[in-house]
Protein backbone atom coordinates (compact mmCIF):
# COMPACT_ATOMS: atom_id res chain seq x y z
CA UNK A 1 0.00 0.00 0.00
CA UNK A 2 2.88 2.36 1.00
CA UNK A 3 5.08 1.86 -2.01
CA UNK A 4 1.64 2.07 -4.27
CA UNK A 5 1.37 5.65 -2.85
CA UNK A 6 4.34 6.40 -3.16
CA UNK A 7 4.18 5.45 -6.79
CA UNK A 8 1.56 7.62 -7.46
CA UNK A 9 3.18 10.89 -5.36
CA UNK A 10 6.13 10.15 -7.73
CA UNK A 11 4.33 10.48 -10.48
CA UNK A 12 2.05 13.65 -10.19
CA UNK A 13 4.11 15.41 -8.56
CA UNK A 14 6.52 15.88 -12.05
CA UNK A 15 3.42 16.96 -13.49
CA UNK A 16 2.74 19.50 -10.81
CA UNK A 17 6.15 21.13 -11.18
CA UNK A 18 5.73 21.09 -14.71
CA UNK A 19 1.98 23.33 -14.44
CA UNK A 20 3.90 25.55 -12.09
CA UNK A 21 6.52 26.17 -14.57
CA UNK A 22 4.43 26.38 -17.51
CA UNK A 23 2.05 28.94 -15.60
CA UNK A 24 5.02 31.03 -14.36
CA UNK A 25 6.46 31.01 -17.98
CA UNK A 26 3.63 32.53 -19.83
CA UNK A 27 2.35 34.69 -17.55
CA UNK A 28 5.65 36.08 -15.58
CA UNK A 29 3.92 37.39 -12.30
CA UNK A 30 6.01 39.60 -9.56
CA UNK A 31 9.49 39.66 -8.57
CA UNK A 32 9.29 38.67 -4.94
CA UNK A 33 7.25 35.21 -5.93
CA UNK A 34 9.87 34.57 -8.84
CA UNK A 35 12.62 34.89 -6.18
CA UNK A 36 11.34 33.15 -3.78
CA UNK A 37 9.76 30.14 -6.98
CA UNK A 38 14.00 30.29 -8.00
CA UNK A 39 14.36 29.17 -4.38
CA UNK A 40 11.61 26.43 -4.03
CA UNK A 41 12.75 25.23 -7.35
CA UNK A 42 16.63 25.07 -6.20
CA UNK A 43 15.54 23.42 -3.08
CA UNK A 44 13.17 21.11 -4.69
CA UNK A 45 15.79 19.63 -7.23
CA UNK A 46 18.24 19.09 -4.32
CA UNK A 47 15.84 17.53 -1.85
CA UNK A 48 14.33 15.16 -5.23
CA UNK A 49 18.02 14.14 -6.23
CA UNK A 50 18.42 13.21 -2.32
CA UNK A 51 15.48 10.94 -2.06
CA UNK A 52 16.55 6.99 -2.69
CA UNK A 53 12.87 6.40 -3.89
CA UNK A 54 13.16 8.95 -6.34
CA UNK A 55 16.24 7.31 -8.23
CA UNK A 56 14.25 6.21 -10.93
CA UNK A 57 13.21 9.62 -11.80
CA UNK A 58 16.83 11.21 -11.43
CA UNK A 59 16.81 12.38 -14.90
CA UNK A 60 13.81 14.13 -15.46
CA UNK A 61 14.37 16.36 -12.24
CA UNK A 62 18.37 16.65 -13.63
CA UNK A 63 16.29 17.76 -16.90
CA UNK A 64 14.72 20.42 -14.79
CA UNK A 65 18.06 22.10 -13.59
CA UNK A 66 18.91 23.64 -17.58
CA UNK A 67 15.45 25.48 -17.33
CA UNK A 68 15.68 26.41 -13.54
CA UNK A 69 19.45 27.81 -14.15
CA UNK A 70 18.47 30.02 -17.48
CA UNK A 71 15.19 31.32 -15.83
CA UNK A 72 17.46 32.04 -12.37
CA UNK A 73 20.06 33.20 -14.70
CA UNK A 74 17.63 35.18 -17.22
CA UNK A 75 15.98 37.23 -14.00
CA UNK A 76 19.78 37.67 -11.91
CA UNK A 77 20.00 39.72 -15.58
CA UNK A 78 17.14 41.46 -15.33
CA UNK A 79 17.68 42.74 -12.03
CA UNK A 80 21.19 43.49 -12.36
CA UNK A 81 21.30 45.08 -15.80
CA UNK A 82 17.76 45.48 -17.00
CA UNK A 83 19.23 47.39 -20.57
CA UNK A 84 21.66 44.12 -21.49
CA UNK A 85 18.44 41.76 -20.19
CA UNK A 86 16.19 44.00 -22.71
CA UNK A 87 18.77 43.78 -25.60
CA UNK A 88 19.07 39.94 -24.98
CA UNK A 89 15.41 38.92 -24.18
CA UNK A 90 14.54 37.18 -26.97
CA UNK A 91 17.51 35.09 -26.39
CA UNK A 92 16.63 34.10 -22.83
CA UNK A 93 13.29 33.46 -24.22
CA UNK A 94 14.27 31.09 -26.48
CA UNK A 95 17.25 29.24 -24.41
CA UNK A 96 13.93 29.08 -21.70
CA UNK A 97 12.36 28.02 -24.37
CA UNK A 98 14.73 25.37 -25.38
CA UNK A 99 15.18 23.90 -22.20
CA UNK A 100 11.17 24.09 -21.61
CA UNK A 101 11.21 21.73 -24.49
CA UNK A 102 13.85 19.77 -23.53
CA UNK A 103 12.88 18.93 -20.17
CA UNK A 104 9.15 17.95 -21.70
CA UNK A 105 11.29 15.55 -24.44
CA UNK A 106 12.82 14.25 -21.34
CA UNK A 107 9.76 13.79 -19.40
CA UNK A 108 8.20 12.28 -21.67
CA UNK A 109 10.68 9.65 -22.45
CA UNK A 110 11.52 8.75 -18.96
CA UNK A 111 7.77 8.36 -18.10
CA UNK A 112 7.46 5.94 -21.06
CA UNK A 113 10.73 4.20 -19.38
CA UNK A 114 9.36 4.13 -16.00
CA UNK A 115 6.15 2.52 -17.84
CA UNK A 116 8.56 0.17 -19.58
CA UNK A 117 10.17 -0.34 -16.61
CA UNK A 118 6.62 -1.30 -14.91
CA UNK A 119 5.75 -3.42 -17.39
CA UNK A 120 9.09 -5.22 -17.28
CA UNK A 121 9.04 -5.67 -13.66
CA UNK A 122 5.23 -6.80 -13.72
CA UNK A 123 6.33 -9.64 -16.06
CA UNK A 124 9.32 -10.54 -13.96
CA UNK A 125 7.37 -10.80 -11.09
CA UNK A 126 4.98 -13.10 -12.99
CA UNK A 127 7.89 -14.98 -14.01
CA UNK A 128 9.07 -15.14 -10.39
CA UNK A 129 5.44 -17.06 -9.60
CA UNK A 130 5.73 -18.67 -12.28
CA UNK A 131 9.58 -20.20 -11.22
CA UNK A 132 8.12 -19.97 -7.67
CA UNK A 133 5.55 -22.45 -8.39
CA UNK A 134 7.38 -24.23 -10.57
CA UNK A 135 10.04 -24.70 -7.58
CA UNK A 136 7.32 -25.96 -5.56
CA UNK A 137 6.06 -28.65 -8.25
CA UNK A 138 9.89 -29.94 -9.01
CA UNK A 139 10.34 -30.23 -4.60
CA UNK A 140 6.73 -32.84 -4.92
CA UNK A 141 8.23 -34.63 -7.86
CA UNK A 142 11.14 -35.11 -6.41
CA UNK A 143 9.40 -36.61 -3.61
CA UNK A 144 7.66 -38.84 -5.95
CA UNK A 145 10.16 -39.73 -7.74
CA UNK A 146 12.31 -41.06 -4.44
CA UNK A 147 9.03 -42.56 -3.22
CA UNK A 148 8.77 -44.44 -6.39
CA UNK A 149 12.26 -45.23 -6.39
CA UNK A 150 11.89 -46.64 -3.16
CA UNK A 151 9.09 -48.81 -4.07
CA UNK A 152 10.65 -49.83 -7.24
CA UNK A 153 13.85 -50.94 -4.96
CA UNK A 154 11.08 -52.74 -3.26
CA UNK A 155 9.53 -54.74 -5.99
CA UNK A 156 13.05 -55.64 -7.44
CA UNK A 157 14.37 -57.22 -3.97
CA UNK A 158 11.31 -59.13 -3.80
CA UNK A 159 11.52 -60.32 -7.78
CA UNK A 160 15.10 -61.59 -7.04
CA UNK A 161 13.89 -63.57 -3.53
CA UNK A 162 11.78 -65.04 -5.69
CA UNK A 163 14.23 -65.48 -8.58
CA UNK A 164 16.59 -67.02 -6.09
CA UNK A 165 14.08 -69.43 -4.45
CA UNK A 166 12.68 -70.65 -8.07
CA UNK A 167 15.90 -71.34 -9.15
CA UNK A 168 16.78 -73.26 -5.63
CA UNK A 169 13.37 -75.31 -6.70
CA UNK A 170 14.43 -75.95 -10.03
CA UNK A 171 17.74 -77.33 -8.36
CA UNK A 172 15.65 -79.45 -6.34
CA UNK A 173 13.32 -80.21 -8.76
CA UNK A 174 16.34 -81.54 -11.00
CA UNK A 175 17.30 -83.64 -8.02
CA UNK A 176 13.87 -85.14 -7.23
CA UNK A 177 13.79 -85.92 -11.39
CA UNK A 178 16.78 -88.09 -10.82
CA UNK A 179 15.77 -89.84 -7.62
CA UNK A 180 12.56 -90.60 -9.40
CA UNK A 181 13.91 -91.98 -12.19
CA UNK A 182 16.21 -94.12 -9.60
CA UNK A 183 12.94 -94.72 -8.16
CA UNK A 184 11.67 -95.95 -11.45
CA UNK A 185 14.58 -98.11 -11.69
CA UNK A 186 14.81 -99.79 -8.57
CA UNK A 187 12.68 -102.87 -9.40
CA UNK A 188 14.45 -103.09 -12.55
CA UNK A 189 17.94 -102.73 -10.56
CA UNK A 190 16.53 -105.27 -7.89
CA UNK A 191 15.86 -107.96 -10.62
CA UNK A 192 18.96 -107.22 -12.83
CA UNK A 193 21.17 -107.88 -9.20
CA UNK A 194 19.25 -110.36 -8.20
CA UNK A 195 19.67 -112.47 -11.30
CA UNK A 196 23.42 -112.45 -11.43
CA UNK A 197 23.63 -113.44 -8.02
CA UNK A 198 21.28 -116.33 -8.32
CA UNK A 199 23.90 -117.72 -10.77
CA UNK A 200 26.84 -116.48 -8.58
CA UNK A 201 25.09 -118.69 -5.65
CA UNK A 202 23.98 -121.59 -8.00
CA UNK A 203 26.75 -121.82 -9.00
CA UNK A 204 28.94 -121.95 -6.33
CA UNK A 205 26.83 -124.91 -5.00
CA UNK A 206 27.35 -126.85 -7.82
CA UNK A 207 30.67 -126.60 -7.44
CA UNK A 208 30.99 -127.29 -4.23
CA UNK A 209 29.22 -130.76 -5.30
CA UNK A 210 31.76 -131.26 -7.93
CA UNK A 211 34.09 -130.72 -5.65
CA UNK A 212 33.20 -133.42 -3.59
CA UNK A 213 32.37 -135.56 -6.64
CA UNK A 214 35.71 -134.97 -8.01
CA UNK A 215 37.39 -135.87 -4.04
CA UNK A 216 35.41 -139.54 -4.77
CA UNK A 217 36.50 -139.77 -8.07
CA UNK A 218 40.23 -139.28 -7.39
CA UNK A 219 39.92 -141.71 -4.15
CA UNK A 220 38.19 -144.88 -6.31
CA UNK A 221 41.74 -143.34 -9.04
CA UNK A 222 39.47 -142.35 -11.88
CA UNK A 223 41.46 -139.82 -13.17
CA UNK A 224 39.72 -138.95 -16.69
CA UNK A 225 36.49 -138.24 -14.39
CA UNK A 226 38.43 -136.34 -11.68
CA UNK A 227 39.89 -134.19 -14.67
CA UNK A 228 36.37 -133.48 -16.54
CA UNK A 229 34.85 -132.64 -13.36
CA UNK A 230 38.11 -129.97 -12.64
CA UNK A 231 36.85 -128.56 -16.16
CA UNK A 232 33.04 -128.11 -15.24
CA UNK A 233 34.52 -126.59 -12.09
CA UNK A 234 36.71 -124.17 -14.38
CA UNK A 235 33.77 -123.35 -16.41
CA UNK A 236 31.43 -122.86 -13.42
CA UNK A 237 33.94 -120.04 -11.59
CA UNK A 238 34.00 -118.27 -15.04
CA UNK A 239 29.83 -117.69 -14.84
CA UNK A 240 30.43 -116.91 -11.22
CA UNK A 241 33.16 -114.07 -12.26
CA UNK A 242 31.08 -113.01 -15.03
CA UNK A 243 27.63 -113.00 -12.84
CA UNK A 244 29.52 -111.11 -10.46
CA UNK A 245 30.90 -108.40 -12.65
CA UNK A 246 27.33 -107.78 -14.32
CA UNK A 247 26.17 -107.28 -10.92
CA UNK A 248 28.80 -104.88 -9.85
CA UNK A 249 28.56 -103.46 -12.74
CA UNK A 250 24.43 -102.66 -12.20
CA UNK A 251 25.12 -101.73 -9.17
CA UNK A 252 28.49 -99.09 -10.08
CA UNK A 253 25.54 -97.44 -12.85
CA UNK A 254 23.00 -97.07 -10.79
CA UNK A 255 25.67 -95.19 -7.84
CA UNK A 256 26.33 -93.09 -10.80
CA UNK A 257 22.83 -92.42 -12.07
CA UNK A 258 22.39 -91.06 -8.50
CA UNK A 259 25.65 -89.38 -7.93
CA UNK A 260 25.74 -85.74 -9.17
CA UNK A 261 27.19 -85.50 -12.85
CA UNK A 262 31.17 -85.78 -12.66
CA UNK A 263 31.00 -83.25 -15.74
CA UNK A 264 33.79 -85.03 -16.91
CA UNK A 265 34.03 -87.12 -20.47
CA UNK A 266 35.37 -90.26 -20.38
CA UNK A 267 35.66 -93.13 -22.76
CA UNK A 268 32.40 -94.88 -22.89
CA UNK A 269 31.03 -97.76 -24.76
CA UNK A 270 27.65 -96.70 -26.09
CA UNK A 271 25.89 -99.91 -26.87
CA UNK A 272 26.91 -101.86 -23.27
CA UNK A 273 25.55 -98.34 -21.57
CA UNK A 274 22.26 -98.26 -23.72
CA UNK A 275 22.03 -102.04 -23.70
CA UNK A 276 22.06 -101.76 -19.51
CA UNK A 277 19.91 -98.95 -19.42
CA UNK A 278 17.18 -100.99 -21.84
CA UNK A 279 17.04 -103.63 -19.50
CA UNK A 280 17.22 -101.66 -16.45
CA UNK A 281 14.11 -99.47 -17.79
CA UNK A 282 12.30 -103.14 -18.70
CA UNK A 283 12.85 -104.80 -15.44
CA UNK A 284 11.72 -101.41 -13.67
CA UNK A 285 8.71 -101.03 -15.68
CA UNK A 286 7.93 -104.84 -15.17
CA UNK A 287 8.47 -104.73 -11.97
CA UNK A 288 5.71 -101.79 -11.42
CA UNK A 289 3.45 -102.82 -13.56
CA UNK A 290 2.83 -107.00 -13.78
CA UNK A 291 0.57 -106.73 -16.93
CA UNK A 292 3.68 -104.41 -18.66
CA UNK A 293 5.08 -106.83 -21.78
CA UNK A 294 7.14 -105.26 -24.69
CA UNK A 295 9.53 -106.28 -27.34
CA UNK A 296 12.63 -105.28 -26.68
CA UNK A 297 14.81 -105.01 -30.32
CA UNK A 298 18.18 -104.01 -30.50
CA UNK A 299 20.59 -102.96 -33.31
CA UNK A 300 24.00 -102.44 -32.27
CA UNK A 301 26.47 -101.04 -34.46
CA UNK A 302 30.06 -102.67 -33.40
CA UNK A 303 31.89 -100.62 -35.05
CA UNK A 304 31.47 -97.74 -32.60
CA UNK A 305 33.95 -98.81 -30.29
CA UNK A 306 34.81 -95.96 -27.39
CA UNK A 307 33.27 -92.21 -27.17
CA UNK A 308 33.83 -89.23 -25.14
CA UNK A 309 30.70 -88.89 -23.38
CA UNK A 310 30.00 -87.82 -19.56
CA UNK A 311 28.61 -91.63 -18.76
CA UNK A 312 25.97 -90.57 -15.99
CA UNK A 313 23.97 -87.88 -18.24
CA UNK A 314 24.14 -89.75 -21.40
CA UNK A 315 22.44 -92.97 -19.40
CA UNK A 316 20.25 -90.36 -18.22
CA UNK A 317 19.09 -88.97 -21.57
CA UNK A 318 19.42 -92.96 -22.71
CA UNK A 319 16.90 -94.03 -19.73
CA UNK A 320 14.48 -90.93 -20.41
CA UNK A 321 13.84 -91.65 -23.73
CA UNK A 322 13.55 -95.77 -23.12
CA UNK A 323 11.06 -95.13 -20.08
CA UNK A 324 9.10 -92.25 -22.51
CA UNK A 325 8.60 -95.51 -25.26
CA UNK A 326 7.74 -97.84 -22.90
CA UNK A 327 5.28 -95.64 -22.05
CA UNK A 328 3.92 -94.46 -24.79
CA UNK A 329 3.56 -98.13 -25.71
CA UNK A 330 2.36 -99.23 -22.65
CA UNK A 331 -0.56 -96.36 -23.51
CA UNK A 332 -1.28 -97.49 -26.58
CA UNK A 333 -1.74 -101.08 -25.68
CA UNK A 334 -4.36 -100.06 -22.56
CA UNK A 335 -6.14 -98.02 -25.53
CA UNK A 336 -6.37 -100.95 -27.74
CA UNK A 337 -9.53 -102.61 -26.07
CA UNK A 338 -11.07 -104.73 -28.84
CA UNK A 339 -8.94 -106.64 -30.33
CA UNK A 340 -8.27 -105.84 -33.87
CA UNK A 341 -7.11 -107.99 -37.02
CA UNK A 342 -3.69 -107.49 -36.62
CA UNK A 343 -2.42 -107.70 -32.96
CA UNK A 344 -0.54 -105.15 -31.67
CA UNK A 345 2.40 -105.86 -30.31
CA UNK A 346 4.06 -102.96 -28.58
CA UNK A 347 7.73 -103.15 -29.58
CA UNK A 348 10.25 -100.74 -28.49
CA UNK A 349 13.90 -100.48 -30.61
CA UNK A 350 17.24 -98.76 -29.07
CA UNK A 351 19.68 -98.51 -32.00
CA UNK A 352 23.19 -97.00 -32.27
CA UNK A 353 25.17 -96.39 -35.76
CA UNK A 354 28.20 -94.74 -36.66
CA UNK A 355 28.04 -92.21 -39.87
CA UNK A 356 31.10 -90.56 -40.66
CA UNK A 357 32.80 -88.45 -37.57
CA UNK A 358 29.33 -88.71 -35.49
CA UNK A 359 27.29 -91.36 -33.19
CA UNK A 360 23.71 -91.81 -33.44
CA UNK A 361 21.43 -93.45 -30.75
CA UNK A 362 18.17 -94.07 -32.33
CA UNK A 363 15.10 -94.60 -29.36
CA UNK A 364 11.86 -95.83 -31.55
CA UNK A 365 8.90 -97.23 -30.25
CA UNK A 366 5.69 -98.12 -32.18
CA UNK A 367 2.82 -96.10 -29.88
CA UNK A 368 0.55 -93.93 -30.70
CA UNK A 369 3.39 -91.21 -31.63
CA UNK A 370 3.22 -87.37 -30.51
CA UNK A 371 0.00 -85.14 -31.21
CA UNK A 372 1.22 -82.52 -33.22
CA UNK A 373 -0.28 -79.53 -31.16
CA UNK A 374 2.40 -80.56 -27.95
CA UNK A 375 5.54 -81.47 -30.69
CA UNK A 376 6.75 -77.97 -29.89
CA UNK A 377 6.91 -78.31 -26.32
CA UNK A 378 7.99 -81.15 -25.51
CA UNK A 379 11.27 -79.96 -24.86
CA UNK A 380 10.25 -77.54 -22.96
CA UNK A 381 10.95 -77.51 -18.82
CA UNK A 382 7.98 -78.88 -16.97
CA UNK A 383 6.13 -79.87 -19.59
CA UNK A 384 3.99 -83.31 -18.99
CA UNK A 385 1.13 -85.19 -20.92
CA UNK A 386 1.40 -87.51 -17.97
CA UNK A 387 -1.25 -87.04 -15.16
CA UNK A 388 -0.23 -84.81 -12.47
CA UNK A 389 1.95 -86.23 -9.77
CA UNK A 390 3.30 -89.05 -12.68
CA UNK A 391 5.51 -86.97 -14.66
CA UNK A 392 7.77 -84.06 -13.60
CA UNK A 393 8.07 -82.82 -17.24
CA UNK A 394 11.94 -82.23 -16.46
CA UNK A 395 13.01 -85.27 -18.42
CA UNK A 396 13.25 -83.90 -21.94
CA UNK A 397 14.17 -80.41 -21.11
CA UNK A 398 17.41 -81.88 -19.13
CA UNK A 399 17.85 -84.41 -21.75
CA UNK A 400 18.08 -81.70 -24.79
CA UNK A 401 20.09 -79.68 -22.69
CA UNK A 402 22.57 -82.76 -21.50
CA UNK A 403 22.79 -83.67 -24.94
CA UNK A 404 23.44 -80.07 -26.94
CA UNK A 405 24.85 -78.09 -24.11
CA UNK A 406 27.20 -80.97 -22.48
CA UNK A 407 28.33 -82.25 -25.17
CA UNK A 408 27.47 -80.22 -28.45
CA UNK A 409 25.19 -83.32 -29.55
CA UNK A 410 21.92 -82.62 -31.44
CA UNK A 411 18.48 -84.11 -30.09
CA UNK A 412 16.22 -85.08 -32.79
CA UNK A 413 12.49 -86.05 -32.76
CA UNK A 414 10.61 -87.66 -36.06
CA UNK A 415 7.03 -88.25 -35.40
CA UNK A 416 4.19 -90.12 -37.10
CA UNK A 417 1.10 -89.58 -34.77
CA UNK A 418 -0.49 -92.41 -34.45
CA UNK A 419 2.67 -94.68 -35.74
CA UNK A 420 5.26 -93.65 -33.35
CA UNK A 421 7.90 -91.59 -32.31
CA UNK A 422 11.88 -92.08 -33.07
CA UNK A 423 14.39 -89.87 -30.57
CA UNK A 424 17.84 -89.70 -32.13
CA UNK A 425 20.50 -88.31 -30.25
CA UNK A 426 23.47 -87.66 -32.15
CA UNK A 427 27.00 -87.03 -30.67
CA UNK A 428 30.01 -85.68 -32.10
CA UNK A 429 32.68 -88.28 -31.93
CA UNK B 1 11.02 -137.53 -18.48
CA UNK B 2 11.76 -134.69 -20.76
CA UNK B 3 11.43 -131.01 -18.73
CA UNK B 4 11.46 -128.43 -20.61
CA UNK B 5 13.28 -125.28 -19.10
CA UNK B 6 11.77 -121.58 -20.36
CA UNK B 7 14.45 -118.53 -19.48
CA UNK B 8 15.66 -115.77 -20.80
CA UNK B 9 18.81 -116.31 -19.50
CA UNK B 10 21.00 -118.19 -21.33
CA UNK B 11 23.63 -119.73 -18.44
CA UNK B 12 20.14 -121.49 -16.58
CA UNK B 13 21.13 -124.09 -19.38
CA UNK B 14 24.97 -124.60 -17.83
CA UNK B 15 23.29 -124.07 -14.50
CA UNK B 16 20.58 -126.82 -14.68
CA UNK B 17 22.80 -129.14 -16.80
CA UNK B 18 25.78 -129.26 -13.71
CA UNK B 19 22.71 -129.30 -11.06
CA UNK B 20 21.38 -132.26 -12.78
CA UNK B 21 24.23 -133.90 -13.62
CA UNK B 22 23.29 -137.22 -12.33
CA UNK B 23 20.03 -137.44 -13.36
CA UNK B 24 21.26 -136.66 -16.65
CA UNK B 25 23.67 -139.20 -16.78
CA UNK B 26 21.33 -141.71 -15.46
CA UNK B 27 18.72 -141.07 -18.22
CA UNK B 28 15.95 -139.92 -15.12
CA UNK B 29 15.64 -136.40 -16.77
CA UNK B 30 15.85 -134.93 -20.08
CA UNK B 31 16.09 -131.24 -20.05
CA UNK B 32 14.86 -129.37 -23.21
CA UNK B 33 15.95 -125.03 -23.20
CA UNK B 34 13.99 -122.57 -24.69
CA UNK B 35 15.20 -118.75 -24.35
CA UNK B 36 11.86 -116.91 -24.66
CA UNK B 37 7.94 -118.30 -24.56
CA UNK B 38 8.13 -117.85 -28.49
CA UNK B 39 10.75 -120.20 -28.83
CA UNK B 40 8.90 -122.42 -26.31
CA UNK B 41 5.78 -122.87 -28.38
CA UNK B 42 7.79 -123.07 -31.29
CA UNK B 43 9.11 -126.12 -29.38
CA UNK B 44 6.04 -127.31 -28.74
CA UNK B 45 4.21 -127.19 -31.47
CA UNK B 46 7.63 -129.56 -32.93
CA UNK B 47 7.62 -132.04 -30.38
CA UNK B 48 4.07 -132.48 -29.11
CA UNK B 49 3.32 -134.90 -25.96
CA UNK B 50 7.44 -135.19 -25.17
CA UNK B 51 7.24 -133.05 -22.47
CA UNK B 52 5.55 -133.48 -19.44
CA UNK B 53 7.02 -130.66 -17.30
CA UNK B 54 7.52 -127.26 -18.29
CA UNK B 55 9.65 -125.03 -16.19
CA UNK B 56 9.18 -121.21 -17.06
CA UNK B 57 10.22 -117.92 -15.90
CA UNK B 58 7.27 -115.03 -15.66
CA UNK B 59 9.95 -112.09 -16.59
CA UNK B 60 11.13 -112.75 -20.00
CA UNK B 61 10.78 -109.87 -22.81
CA UNK B 62 8.19 -110.59 -25.63
CA UNK B 63 6.14 -113.00 -24.48
CA UNK B 64 5.91 -113.31 -20.97
CA UNK B 65 5.98 -116.54 -18.85
CA UNK B 66 2.49 -116.26 -17.82
CA UNK B 67 1.15 -115.61 -21.28
CA UNK B 68 2.79 -118.66 -22.23
CA UNK B 69 0.85 -120.49 -19.28
CA UNK B 70 -2.42 -119.41 -21.05
CA UNK B 71 -1.47 -120.40 -24.46
CA UNK B 72 0.02 -124.00 -23.06
CA UNK B 73 -3.20 -124.58 -20.68
CA UNK B 74 -5.90 -122.98 -23.01
CA UNK B 75 -4.98 -124.52 -26.42
CA UNK B 76 -2.38 -126.90 -25.94
CA UNK B 77 -2.66 -130.87 -25.85
CA UNK B 78 -4.71 -132.75 -23.56
CA UNK B 79 -3.56 -133.29 -21.17
CA UNK B 80 -1.96 -130.46 -21.03
CA UNK B 81 1.70 -130.92 -19.32
CA UNK B 82 2.40 -130.26 -15.52
CA UNK B 83 3.57 -126.19 -15.72
CA UNK B 84 5.91 -124.78 -12.88
CA UNK B 85 6.43 -121.25 -12.85
CA UNK B 86 9.65 -119.59 -11.49
CA UNK B 87 9.77 -115.68 -10.74
CA UNK B 88 12.40 -113.50 -9.37
CA UNK B 89 9.26 -111.60 -7.75
CA UNK B 90 7.39 -113.66 -5.34
CA UNK B 91 4.38 -111.72 -4.78
CA UNK B 92 0.69 -112.22 -4.53
CA UNK B 93 0.01 -110.59 -7.67
CA UNK B 94 2.32 -112.96 -9.86
CA UNK B 95 1.23 -115.98 -7.80
CA UNK B 96 -2.43 -115.22 -8.20
CA UNK B 97 -2.79 -114.73 -12.02
CA UNK B 98 -0.18 -118.55 -12.37
CA UNK B 99 -2.97 -120.00 -10.36
CA UNK B 100 -5.49 -118.43 -11.87
CA UNK B 101 -4.45 -119.67 -15.25
CA UNK B 102 -3.76 -123.30 -14.22
CA UNK B 103 0.08 -123.32 -13.06
CA UNK B 104 0.92 -126.39 -10.87
CA UNK B 105 3.01 -125.06 -9.18
CA UNK B 106 4.78 -121.40 -7.99
CA UNK B 107 8.31 -121.09 -7.31
CA UNK B 108 10.64 -117.94 -6.16
CA UNK B 109 14.08 -117.43 -7.47
CA UNK B 110 16.62 -118.41 -6.44
CA UNK B 111 15.61 -121.71 -7.30
CA UNK B 112 15.77 -123.85 -4.31
CA UNK B 113 17.41 -126.89 -6.12
CA UNK B 114 17.21 -129.76 -3.84
CA UNK B 115 13.22 -128.75 -2.85
CA UNK B 116 13.14 -128.07 -7.08
CA UNK B 117 14.75 -132.13 -7.51
CA UNK B 118 12.11 -133.81 -4.76
CA UNK B 119 9.33 -131.43 -6.61
CA UNK B 120 10.42 -133.61 -9.76
CA UNK B 121 11.02 -136.98 -8.66
CA UNK B 122 7.10 -136.99 -6.92
CA UNK B 123 5.63 -135.53 -10.29
CA UNK B 124 8.01 -138.68 -12.66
Amino acid sequence: MGSGSWSVFTCTRPVFSIALFTLEAIFKTGNITQWIWHLFSVALVVFSLQQKELKPLRLTIVAFIPYVIISIFADLTNASNRLFFKQWEDYFDYALMFAYVWMGVVFFTQNRQVKAAEKERIKRQHEDDLNRAIAIRKVELEGLVVERTAELTKQKEALEQTLTELQATQKQLIQSEKMASLGELTAGIAHEIQNPLNFVNNFSEVNSELIAEMKEELLKGNIEEAKQIADDINDNEQKIIFHGKRADGIVKGMLQHSRSSTGVKEPVNINTLADEYLRLAYHGLRAKDKSFNATMKTEYDENIGNINIIPQDIGRVILNLITNAFYAVTEKKKAAVAPSEKPYEPTVTVSTKKAGNKVEIKVSDNGNGIPQKVLDKIFQPFFTTKPTGQGTGLGLSMSYDIVTKGHGGELKVENKEGEGATFIIILPV
Amino acid sequence: MKILVVDDERDVQVLFEQRFRKEIKNNEMEFVFAFSGEEAITYLNGHEHEAVLILSDINMPGMSGLELLKHIKQKYMKPPPIVMMITAYGDAENFNTAKELGADDFLTKPVDFTALKEKLKTNN
